[in-house]
């Protein structure tokens, strides 16, 4: 998996990573310039896994595309359909039912826990520490075992429709996720303890990594990874969707700018996600879960942008349309692709240890870049 | 009485020794000993290496909460057998263009180097192979000669991945063994000798970690921390998991030679521990506290042989526990925490000591 | 700012805008030979402050191209698309990867599915498509015998 690809003509060296990883980041392929520790350029080579999917949209209809967006992001696979299905919505003007609102935001949280679990387990296993992986696993089997009643799947869980979502919950969702909160809120102080808390996690995280906030804005950084530059940029805070507007949450925002202030921005999201779901999960209103709508759907003529937060960030959904039954053009506006961009301003002058940690922390999901 | 005197290994070898020695003539009877200790000796490595396999995998396990291996024989028992028996009959790639003599003598050094070592030490009362007057820096002397046979296995195998790893192991092994090396002096001055037996006698009325009190808690902690980085295990084992991004110097090696390395690499583990529990945990002595004669009566009932393997086996357990629970340290961290923390402290205590031996300040 | 103050503060700023009507957002059609002049005005000027380019997409209508910039202001929150429209037989346009570093990568994209030439670009090649390869895919008229199945 190293090969030296070549030296330069001042005797740098430039060698590859990738794009198969032994951690859990995906076909990312970099091909980096180093003089000897100190990385000069790191450069993504990006496209192993592009599967045109904005293309393949153009043949879906619109009730078909929405699911091929879970395949984008599989970690936050409940937000991007809910992106989707609001752009739709959106154009032809219906009006969700009440319960469907508050079952997507509920969804949507339990997406950003799980995802934000799998990103902690594989961050420390980057930085060498193999036990937590195990527990973030754990909690993860949890909310599938809680997603797998309701909507029948574990990852790629095809389960919002225009005008709600696809069925109701199961009868045993409001009680599995009062538990499940119940014991999340207890290991999550435990893994701040055992992960955060660590002297030789702290020296490898603090300062390595730096982005300001003008270069986080300007590179189009969204999600933690702009939030620990202390830049705010939370989509639910900012354009409030579903019943977000209503709700009594906090957007976490940090000032160090390094490794250790993204990582606290996750860890610290994972408790606001927590009192989310506790506020909701006990007042889920009765009612429909889907609005009538048509069997073949027709958006007018024109275009729609809608917008989501998904665990990495901002997740846009940009519908081209010109009154057919399928999309004329879609633009999925992803937030990895942004957040990789500033990778190689964030590796410059370090060493090669803390590509490692800047690359966790950026949570890259590469089906996300490459589409 | 009678029962528990017999199953001491004190009597076994005594009896073997006299017999042979009386049998045979001289030149023979020390062959025959000499053989029938290298036969033990390789048979302890085998069982080391089953052993400590088999508890590595065991004890992550449980510690990520899932249960390890539990087909393979009862509990999983034979695992490390099956897999002993796996890496035996895969094929013993030598990589084009590598030194073959340096290739093939690296994993050999290591293990010669390991079995060396278990020379001086004592696993039970009577039982111990060579007892000579400077044993603990014969351990020291030795075990240095294992840097040779990583930086050759690094070398050897033309691979600039390998080299670079091999390299940084090799300064991190070189680093550290200042550490560990002064930690053993802080015992030795306590004791005023350096043989094993007299190490292990002068802990009669008390281990040197409860009598030497603040310094010697300070040296024991210190020899741990470098012993672990010795011996390339987490947190100090980025030059062979950081394989992402550059080869650990035994990539190259596959089959039997890759077995040896990995044995050696736990047989180490093994060795350091015990050392450690010789210096500061009285080896095979069990717990006295000073003149308590009934308290220590009750303790010599446990055999000296199980005392041994059990704190041995307590530091083993320690030291994987280390492995499962701390993130790496980067090459410019761990080479810091030596040259700028471990070494100034541990001299700083070794001054201490001196003058606590001198004035006679201890337990 | 709201829509109808926006309008009128890009009517006054940049030279004979064209206004699309009916949109969420401000909608404002250019001219893409002063493409990077106007960019360089909605980044820094007073009271507009866009600093954050968070959508670049390309569109073929089969007669021409267009591109489309989203831009947003993180100091006033506001809103406004920018588009262009280019010639589908030669698209060129300036980039802007120096005023939003984010560009970098979106321009990329857009020459490697569409064809369309940033002019100053400090890197062009094919982002996710081998170097090597042959046509603008996500263009209407893209034949690929191979990897097309058209039902």
């Amino acid at each position: 998996m190293i090969e030296e690809v070549g030296t330069t003509e001042t005797g740098d060296l430039v060698i590859n990573v990738g794009p198969q990883h032994p951690s859990t980041h995906g076909v990312l392929h970099l091909v980096i310039t180093l003089n000897g520790e100190t990385i000069k350029k790191v450069e993504p080579h990006l496209g192993y896994i592009h599967r045109s999917i904005e293309k393949m949209c153009e043949s879906l209809s619109y009730r078909q595309f929405i699911y091929v967006t879970s395949r984008m992001d599989y970690l936050s696979s409940h937000i991007n359909n809910h992106g989707c299905a609001l752009c739709v919505e959106k154009g032809m003007q219906i009006e969700v039912p009440a319960r469907a609102r508050v079952i997507r935001v509920l969804m949507d949280e339990l997406t950003r826990l799980a995802s934000h679990q799998l990103w902690w387990g594989a961050m420390a296993m980057d930085i060498g520490a193999l036990t937590p992986f195990f527990h973030a696993f754990r909690e993860r089997e949890a909310i599938n075992d809680i997603m797998e009643e309701t909507c029948g799947a574990r990852l790629t869980m095809n389960y919002m429709v225009p005008g709600g979502v696809m069925a109701d919950l199961h009868p045993n969702f409001q009680k599995r996720v009062i538990e499940f909160i119940r014991f999340f809120r207890t290991k999550i102080d435990e893994y701040d303890e055992l992960v955060t808390g660590n002297i030789i996690f702290k020296s490898r995280m603090q300062g390595v990594g730096y982005l300001s906030p003008e270069d986080a804005v300007s590179y189009g950084c969204t999600g933690p990874t702009a939030r620990g530059s202390g830049v705010s940029c939370d989509i639910r805070k900012l354009y409030p969707y579903e019943v977000y507007g209503q709700l009594d949450f906090q957007e976490v925002t940090a000032t160090g700018g390094d490794c250790f202030a993204r990582y606290k921005v996750r860890m610290q999201e994972m408790r606001q996600s927590i009192s989310i779901i506790e506020q909701l999960i006990d007042n889920i209103p009765k009612g429909e879960f889907q609005a009538k709508t048509k069997a073949v759907l027709k958006l007018p003529k024109g275009e729609f942008y809608s917008r989501v937060e998904t665990a990495r960030g901002e997740f846009g959904v940009y519908i081209i349309s010109e009154g057919g039954t399928t999309p004329y053009r879609i633009k999925f506006r992803s937030p990895g692709f942004s957040n990789l961009s500033a990778l190689d301003h964030m590796a410059r002058g370090h060493k090669i240890g803390d590509l490692v940690a800047i690359m966790g922390t950026l949570d890259l999901v590469i089906p996300d870049i490459d589409r | 009485m009678n029962k528990i005197t017999m199953l001491s290994f004190e009597n076994i070898t005594h009896s073997i020794d006299s017999w042979l020695y009386a049998t045979f003539s001289p030149t023979i009877a020390l062959l025959l000993e000499s053989l029938i200790v290298g036969l033990a000796v390789i048979g302890l490595f085998t069982l080391l290496g089953l052993i400590l396999v088999l508890m590595e995998r065991k004890v992550s396990a449980y510690m990520q909460i899932r249960l390890g291996p539990n087909r393979v024989g009862y509990g999983g028992s034979m695992q490390t057998v099956a897999d002993t028996l796996k890496l035996a009959m895969k094929e013993g790639l030598t990589p084009d263009g590598a030194d073959k003599f340096l290739f093939n003598l690296a994993p050999f050094v290591v293990i010669v180097v390991a079995m060396m070592i278990l020379a001086p030490l004592a696993f039970a009362k009577g039982t111990q192979i060579w007892d000579l007057n400077i044993g603990v820096l014969y351990i020291s002397a030795v075990s240095s000669l294992s840097v040779i046979g990583i930086l050759m296995a690094g070398w050897a195998s033309n691979n600039k991945y390998s080299l670079l790893g091999a390299m940084r192991s090799g300064a991190q092994i070189v680093s550290y063994e200042l550490s560990a090396g002064i930690s053993v002096i802080s015992i030795v001055v306590l004791t005023g000798s350096l043989r094993i037996s007299d190490i292990i006698a002068s802990q009669q009325d008390g281990w040197w970690l409860f009598k030497g009190h603040i310094p010697a808690i300070i040296s024991f902690i210190i020899f741990i921390i470098a012993v672990t980085a010795e011996t390339n295990r987490a947190p100090f084992d980025l030059a062979e998991a950081e394989s992402e991004l550059t080869a650990g110097f035994h990539t190259e090696y596959s089959g039997m030679k890759f077995a040896l390395f990995f044995l050696a690499e736990y047989v180490n583990i093994f060795i350091v521990c015990a050392i450690a529990a010789t210096l500061f945990l009285g080896g095979w002595m069990p717990l006295h506290i000073g003149h308590w004669v009934e308290f220590n009566r009750v303790m010599d009932y446990i055999p000296s042989s199980l005392w041994f393997i059990g704190k041995t086996f307590f530091l083993i357990f320690v030291i994987m526990w280390f492995r499962w629970t701390f993130p790496r340290l980067r090459i410019d961290q761990l080479l810091k925490l030596e040259w700028k923390y471990l070494l100034p402290i541990s001299l700083v205590n070794l001054l201490l000591m001196t003058l606590i031996a001198i004035e006679g300040w201890y337990f | 700012m709201t829509k109808e103050e926006l309008k009128v503060t890009l009517e006054q700023l940049l030279p004979s805008p064209a206004f699309e009507e009916g949109a969420e957002w401000t909608t404002v059609v250019i001219d893409p030979a002063g493409w990077e002049g106007t960019a360089r005005k909605l980044r820094s000027a007073e009271g507009l402050k866009f600093d954050y380019l968070f959508c670049v997409t390309a569109i073929d209508w089969k007669t021409h191209i267009t591109m489309v910039y989203h831009l947003t202001s993180t100091v006033y929150r506001h809103t406004v698309v920018v588009k262009a429209t280019l010639d589908r037989a030669n698209p060129v346009i300036g980039t802007v990867s120096d005023i939003w570093r984010t560009a970098e990568f979106h321009e990329r994209e857009a020459f490697d599915l569409f064809g369309v030439e940033f002019k100053g670009h400090p890197d062009l090649r094919r982002l996710f498509l081998t170097d090597d390869w042959k046509g603008w895919p996500l263009r209407k008229d893209y034949e690929d015998p191979v990897n097309m199945i058209k039902l």
